[in-house]
């Protein structure tokens, strides 16, 4: 159910733009990455590459591979289409729809993938993703309710129930947290933790305690100059970046020594 | 606005200085509205003016439309029966041509409204952005086209053109009761419905593009991360989310199409009612006015008043359903 990630020689761009610069990392099956580094430095462009979810901007493009398991989704005739629905994504703003009731939020991705599906399935499923998302509890008695009168936080849950519900290999979260009070952000750390044992988690936060204490692997961007392409400047262990960084970017980053 | 000095809640003296609210005991529940006041910028109450004057002034022109209608068709309701057009009461003269109304209007959205929202999805989410600039200023440009013109060219191009169309109607559904007996100059009902159809195709176009284009990226993005091909995506966030405005659009349309007069009265030869939409005779209510209004005098007047006035209820009714219906769905608009 969990995939290695094998990204070589990313080069990331807008139109003429180029915003990420020759990244190649491996992510492992089953652990928690995560991305940290200054705003503009290009974590949401990269995140958005593994799932092909960059190329939707218009002028957007990429150079290089990104292999899932051997297969490169940037190969000829894949279809990104495909690639979604083995990578999720949850985003910074909880992104329920809002005509749809809480339960066919979560089944919205499942309906897509697999056309029909009986009542009582679909209630399991539901349900059981729901309890995956920690949200099972708070939703029960209103799963027939819009999914945009929930909390934040809520929302959030939802949105990572709607992920799960489908059963991708790797799940992105772009900043899930950023927009959500600290019980809501704790509620949603708790969860990473649990999903790490079905799923490859790659999270993106401005929150280095965060970071600290959800992922197994940081991986610190940074910018050279403003105007310039940011790159990876550091991928280790997170005990490693936090205590024991090999770089003096990092090092200044994690201690707020930032200029 | 301002309270008067012996209201129970505002304890104030209106002379006194706003220092003096400091020194009253901290508990009056009197102290800070008058403060709340005091922030009211002229801006704001100017502008509150305008809006509550304009408001007022639409109403009062409604009222007066009403007025009009009531008082000057009630003559055709009290009226004896014989004395009414057709000699069976005023309800025996108004349901053919009420009918007639509906159902051009009727069919003109059924056609109108699937190419709208097809053009407009286009326009908003599949052609290059040049392309679709282009054909959406095309479709604004229909609506530009007088009436006049339309009837006209309804009439002398659209029409003869329908007769083989409607010979082939008549020849493979003639077991439904629309498609009987085929009109040799194609003057029918169904001419002046699908010219309708072109007349009232802008407004729900326009309309629809500019709901589709604003679906927040956001839904649409969660669609496509969860593997949506784009026409998913559209279903499942750009759809849903137009859906309240479409609505509207298609309205608006409707409401266009039940109160059009030129092209219906140059198109259409009119007569009775009948089920059969490709054969001569119908006619719609803005029709039947403008072809006896100028001759018309006493209790004929009024007849056409009163017909008049069941146009506008028919049309008040359209958009109160408009309006409910998108009231009904606004639980899940997102809005909240
Ligand atoms: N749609 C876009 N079109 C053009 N340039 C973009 C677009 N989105 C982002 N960029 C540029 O790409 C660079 C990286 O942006 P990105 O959003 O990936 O940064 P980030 O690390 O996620 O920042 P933050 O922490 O503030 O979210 C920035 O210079 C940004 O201006
Ligand atoms: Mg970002």
């Amino acid at each position: 159910m969990s995939k290695r990630i094998d990204v070589k020689n990313l080069d990331i761009f807008y139109g003429d733009f180029q915003a990420v610069k020759d990244v190649s990392m491996v992510i492992e099956p089953k652990s928690v990455t995560a991305f940290i580094g200054p705003s503009g430095c290009g974590k949401s462009t990269f995140i958005r590459t593994l799932n092909r979810m960059h190329e939707v901007i218009p002028g957007a493009r990429v150079e290089g591979e990104v292999l899932i398991d051997g297969q490169n989704l940037y190969g000829r005739g894949v279809d990104p289409v495909d690639v979604r629905r083995q990578v999720g994504m949850v985003f910074q703003r909880p992104n329920p729809f809002p005509t749809m009731s809480i339960r066919d939020n979560v089944l919205a991705g499942v309906k897509l993938n697999s056309k029909r599906m009986s009542g009582k399935a679909a209630d399991e499923l539901a349900e059981r993703a729901l309890r995956g998302a920690n949200l099972w509890n708070e939703v029960k008695d209103r799963l027939d309710k819009p999914g945009s009168g929930l909390s934040g936080g809520q929302q959030q849950r939802l949105c990572i129930a709607r992920a799960i519900a489908v059963q991708p290999e790797v799940i992105l979260m772009d900043e899930p947290c950023s927009a959500l009070d600290p019980i809501s952000t704790l509620a949603i750390e708790d969860l990473i933790n649990e999903l790490k044992s079905d799923y490859t988690v790659v999270i993106v936060t401005h929150n280095m305690q965060q970071a600290a204490r959800v992922s197994d692997r940081t991986g610190f961007f940074n910018l050279e100059a403003t105007g310039q392409p940011g790159q990876l400047v550091e991928f280790d262990d997170t005990q490693k970046i936090f205590n024991n960084p090999s770089q003096k970017a990092t090092e200044d980053y994690i201690s707020g020594r930032f200029g | 606005m301002t309270a008067p000095p012996d209201e129970p809640r505002g304890d104030h003296d209106p002379t006194a200085t706003s220092g003096s609210v400091a020194t009253r005991p901290p508990d009056s529940p009197g102290t800070t509205r008058p403060k709340a006041r005091a922030t009211r910028r002229p801006g704001d109450v100017v502008f509150s003016g305008l809006s509550l004057a304009s408001g007022l002034i639409i109403l009062l022109i409604l009222v007066l439309v009403a007025v009009f209608l009531i008082q000057q068709g009630w003559p055709a309701f009290t009226a004896d029966s014989e004395e009414i057009s057709g000699g069976e009461g005023f309800f025996g003269y108004i349901w053919p041509l009420v009918a007639g109304t509906v159902v051009a209007s009727i069919i003109a959205m059924v056609v109108a409204t699937p190419i709208a929202v097809g053009i407009a999805l286009f326009v908003s989410h599949y052609a290059p952005r040049r392309i679709g600039v282009v054909i959406g200023f095309v479709v604004d440009l229909l609506a530009a086209v007088p009436s006049v013109v339309f009837g006209m060219w309804g009439l002398q191009t659209f029409a003869p053109q329908f007769v083989p169309l409607f010979g082939w109607l008549e020849d493979t559904l003639s077991f439904l009761p629309f498609f009987e007996d085929g009109s040799a100059t194609g003057r029918t009902l169904m001419t002046a419905s699908l010219v309708l159809a072109v007349m009232i195709l802008p407004i729900i176009t326009s309309v629809s593009r500019e709901v589709f284009l604003q679906t927040p990226r956001l839904h649409e993005e969660a669609a496509l991360a969860l593997g949506a091909t784009k026409w998913e995506m559209i279903r499942t966030a750009v759809i849903p989310f137009g859906t309240p405005g479409v609505i509207g659009g298609v309205m608006l349309g409707l409401g266009r199409a039940l109160g059009e007069t030129m092209a219906v009265t140059l198109i259409l030869s009119p007569g009775a009612f009948t089920w059969n939409i490709i054969g001569s005779g119908n006619n719609t209510i803005p029709a039947e006015i403008a072809l006896n209004f100028p001759e018309a005098s006493g209790l004929r007047l009024a007849e056409l008043i009163a017909a008049g006035l069941v146009l506008f209820v028919i049309t008040l009714i359209v958009n109160l359903f408009a309006r409910w219906i998108v009231a009904k769905r606004s639980e899940f608009s997102g809005a909240n």
